[in-house]
């Protein structure tokens, strides 16, 4: 029954009824290669504005909402106090509001830190250490700028090192970085437009006669742009589909290499499974060919349109 | 010449309305091509006559007197330079772009190179301006195989225009032409490429077509068939019309 049905509608109307011969005229080789071509680069865009969101986010959270304090002879006596220099500066930074936790590190733990510059023989070496306080604050924003002052009081000589500033140049650094893969999205986006119309432009100038006859039949400019825009907007979604999914491979190595410095444990992401890529990235990769299909019915739609004023 | 009965052409017309008695009328036009401001030279001159709604005309004149071109005014590819020209009852100098495809659909227009898709079938050349004008494709095929039938084409239905003598290929075109059941139907020379007698079958199908009701509009060289089919005629010289 449904065979019969096919074979009387393929009788009436040739599956993929093509009275403007565009079939041959907007080809199915270069249009799509070239879209995918567009769709990969334009992945690899959206994953470096993806990257470059969670790595300034990482830094605002992470590295800027805390602070390093040095405290040099640790372990004497603090003046006019019971108690060493190390635990006076310990109690006012666990005073201060702003301030979450203050923890001084262990001498494993310093020795850890110094190791990739002072070598394997750190804890042999009779230099005198500082003792080092990490302080996480509340959040990045927090307001502490008596806290010099007060801690030179408790133990002179006790150095502040504050991450903020260079936070704050990572942070505008992650956002040029998220510009600039915002322009090269809208740039792709432009030559994806640019060669569609090229392509379409090429299909008119090769159909020319069969326009000309179907415009003189009565199409309207509606008609004719459609048969167009239908086969571009197929042939674009078609390389939109292949770009994407060419890119992720090469997303997903990328991902897992930048894990670590976006705060992910190794055996979070796993050793390249589908789970390192962000999910906005998942939410962004099928759009890509969405996005190219719009991109293909616009260009063609416009091209189409113009072209046909020419005709009376 | 075995006669159609009438009772076999009830296909549809694919718009119907109201078009008054003038079907065609022609206000001192002329026209000129190129673009507007260029000073190509005027092809036709002055025109002034009507054709009444069912009319016949022979358009007769030497080759380049604008046979083709006044043609081409009334099947809507050119627009007049100057002077009133009125189409099915719309004024074509003054009409909107997009109020003219509607118009198009209406008037039947056979060529004499064809113009046919040459990536087409017969059957789908034909089905063609019905798939234009929106018809559901349930309904089309009926209308199709009557116009194949009519034209004695129903054997050749799936082979392509270059699979077809130009005879075949000429019948294909009228039915093309006829298919929406145009109100008007204009035929630039369309025997200059056939033999006697499928010059002859062509002209019977025109004169049905005309007995039905349309409008037709024949531009020819061929004094032969002029003088076999007596009707009234448009002669042009050098763009102007001499006798209407
Ligand atoms: N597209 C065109 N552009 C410029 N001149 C044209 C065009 N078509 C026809 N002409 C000129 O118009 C005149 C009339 O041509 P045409 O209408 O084809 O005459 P006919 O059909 O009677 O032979 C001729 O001088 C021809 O050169
Ligand atoms: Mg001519």
């Amino acid at each position: 029954m449904a065979r019969l049905f096919r074979r009387r509608r393929a009788l009436l109307r040739p599956a993929g009824f093509d009275e403007l011969g565009l079939r041959r005229a907007l080809s199915d080789r270069m249009l799509p290669f070239l879209v995918a071509a567009m769709a990969f680069l334009a992945a690899l865009a959206l994953a470096g504005a993806v990257g470059a969101a969670s790595l300034a986010r990482h830094w605002r959270e992470g590295a800027g909402a805390s602070l390093t304090v040095q405290v040099p002879r640790g372990d004497a006596p603090a003046s006019g106090q019971s108690g060493t220099r190390l635990a006076a500066v310990l109690a006012l930074l666990r005073d201060t509001k702003g301030i979450r936790e203050a923890r001084a590190l262990t001498d494993d733990e310093l020795a850890e830190l110094l190791r990739p510059w002072l070598g394997s023989g750190v804890e042999r070496l009779s230099l005198p250490l500082p003792a080092v306080v990490q302080v996480r604050l509340a959040d990045a924003t927090a307001e502490l700028g008596g806290l010099t002052p007060r801690l030179e009081a408790a133990a002179p000589g006790t150095l502040v090192e504050n991450h903020g500033v260079w936070v704050g140049r990572l942070t505008a650094l992650a956002r040029s970085l998220q510009a600039c893969a915002g322009m090269a999205l809208i740039v792709v986006a432009a030559v994806a437009a640019a060669v569609i119309a090229v392509a379409t432009r090429a299909g008119l100038a090769a159909r020319r006669e069969a326009i000309e006859i179907v415009h003189g039949l009565g199409a309207t400019d509606s008609y004719i742009a459609a048969r167009f825009a239908f086969r571009a907007t197929r042939l674009a979604a078609a390389g939109g589909l292949v770009g994407a999914i060419a890119a992720l491979p090469v997303l997903l190595e990328l991902a897992t290499l930048t894990a670590p410095f976006a705060g992910l444990q190794p055996d979070e992401g796993g050793q390249g499974g589908l789970g390192v890529l962000p999910p906005v990235l998942w939410l962004a990769l099928p759009g890509l060919p969405l996005a190219a299909a719009a991109i293909g019915f616009l260009a063609a739609q416009g091209t189409v349109r113009r072209w046909l004023r020419r005709l009376p | 010449m075995k006669r159609v009965p009438a009772a076999r052409l009830e296909w549809q017309e694919c718009r119907r309305d109201g078009t008054g008695s003038r079907m065609v009328r022609f206000e001192s036009v002329g026209l000129r091509y190129g673009r507007a401001g260029q000073a190509d030279p005027e092809v036709l001159h002055d025109l002034s006559f009507a054709i009444p709604e069912g009319g016949f005309r022979w358009l007769l004149g030497p080759s380049g007197a604008g046979k083709t071109s006044l043609l081409r005014l009334m099947y809507l590819a050119v627009r007049p330079t100057r002077g009133r020209l009125s189409i099915l009852g719309a004024d074509i100098e003054r009409a909107e772009r997009r109020a003219l495809p509607g118009l198009r659909r209406r008037i039947g227009v056979v060529f004499q190179d064809f113009r046919l898709l040459g990536h087409l079938s017969a059957y789908d050349n034909v089905a063609l301006p019905l798939r234009l004008a929106g018809r559901p494709e349930g309904q089309i095929r009926a209308d199709v195989m009557e116009m194949l039938r009519w034209v004695g084409l129903l054997d050749k239905l799936a082979q392509r225009p270059a699979q077809l003598s130009g005879g075949e290929q000429q019948r294909v075109a009228i039915a093309r032409a006829v298919i929406c059941r145009p109100r008007l139907l204009l035929a630039d020379e369309p025997t200059g490429n056939l033999d006697e007698v499928q010059a002859e079958r062509l002209m019977q199908l025109l004169k049905e077509m005309n007995r039905i009701g349309t409008t037709v509009v024949v531009a020819t060289h061929n004094d032969a068939m002029v003088a076999r089919h007596v009707a009234r005629s448009l002669r042009l010289d050098h763009g102007r019309l001499v006798s209407a």
